[in-house]
């Protein structure tokens, strides 16, 4: 790798919100996959996050998938951690970190899904909501 | 202003990572700075060298690397995501390198504005 020329940015002190954009159905592009490794990286950096998912985005979070015939690595359960890392953020008073998981309600309603159906506890949010919630963000990553 | 930019998308399928450099090109001639480029998904197949377009179309790959070479921006390819589609080193254009995931993230952090350019 060519680690030796990284160049480094000063950001310390800086604490911006971060919103990551879920809009593909999880198998069929790598999108999905991808966009959970980002998330899982920006963990360690301790800045704010929204992890949203909108249109057949909502079917990465979607119970009881099974990639078995298709050979395609499952990687539903990994939105755990996602859960796991913003509870931590929730609970432990000295990371000043916020996550949320939101879902947008009119995909999920296309889709005939509840919040039951999926294996993260999430923020239900109207279209309109999740509008204004992105329009609050310093920095929009997605896929 | 200091500008980040996020291409998802490789050369000629998609024509994010044009878009991308001529957004990129109009910044830095009107007084901004582009601090960074990060490469991700199949955005890292615009670091491959071994591209070869035809004569009479635009060659994406060096366009990047002369616009690196000339205004000193630094572009980094995500090396997971390089790695599981074959771009490494050996096979990496001028003026990119490789790094990790979190320089995107720092990029977040430390640009005025970061914009994506994907489909």
């Amino acid at each position: 790798m060519s680690e030796e020329n990284n160049i480094e940015f000063d950001t310390a002190g800086v604490k911006k919100k971060f919103l990551f954009l879920n809009r593909k159905a999880p198998y069929g592009t790598i999108y999905a996959l991808e966009v959970l490794e980002m998330i899982l990286i920006s963990a360690a950096f301790e800045q704010h996050a929204v992890i949203a998912f909108i249109d057949d985005g909502v079917y990465q979070v979607q119970k009881g998938q099974d990639t078995s015939v298709t050979a395609m690595k499952n990687f539903s359960k990994t939105y755990g951690v996602v859960e796991m890392e913003k509870e931590d953020a929730d609970e432990d008073d000295d990371i000043d970190m916020v996550w949320r998981i939101v879902v947008e309600k009119e995909s999920m309603d296309a889709r005939g899904l509840t919040p039951d159906d999926l294996v993260v506890d999430v923020e239900v949010l109207a279209s309109n909501e999740l509008a204004d919630l992105m329009a609050q963000q310093d920095v929009v990553f997605g896929g | 202003m200091k500008i980040g930019i996020l291409v998802n998308e490789g050369p000629f399928t998609h024509q994010a990572s044009d878009s991308a450099y001529h957004f990129a090109k109009a910044a830095i001639e009107k007084g901004h700075k582009v601090i960074r480029v990060f490469f991700y998904y199949d955005g890292v197949n615009n670091a491959n060298k071994l591209s070869e377009p035809q004569s009479d179309d635009r060659n994406i790959v060096k366009l990047w690397g002369e616009l690196a070479a000339e205004h000193s921006v630094d572009l980094v390819v995500c090396v997971a995501a390089a790695l599981r589609r074959g771009i490494k080193d050996d096979i990496l254009a001028d003026g990119f390198r490789i790094s990790g995931l979190g320089q995107l993230v720092e990029l977040g952090m430390a640009a005025d504005r970061t914009v994506m350019f994907g489909d």
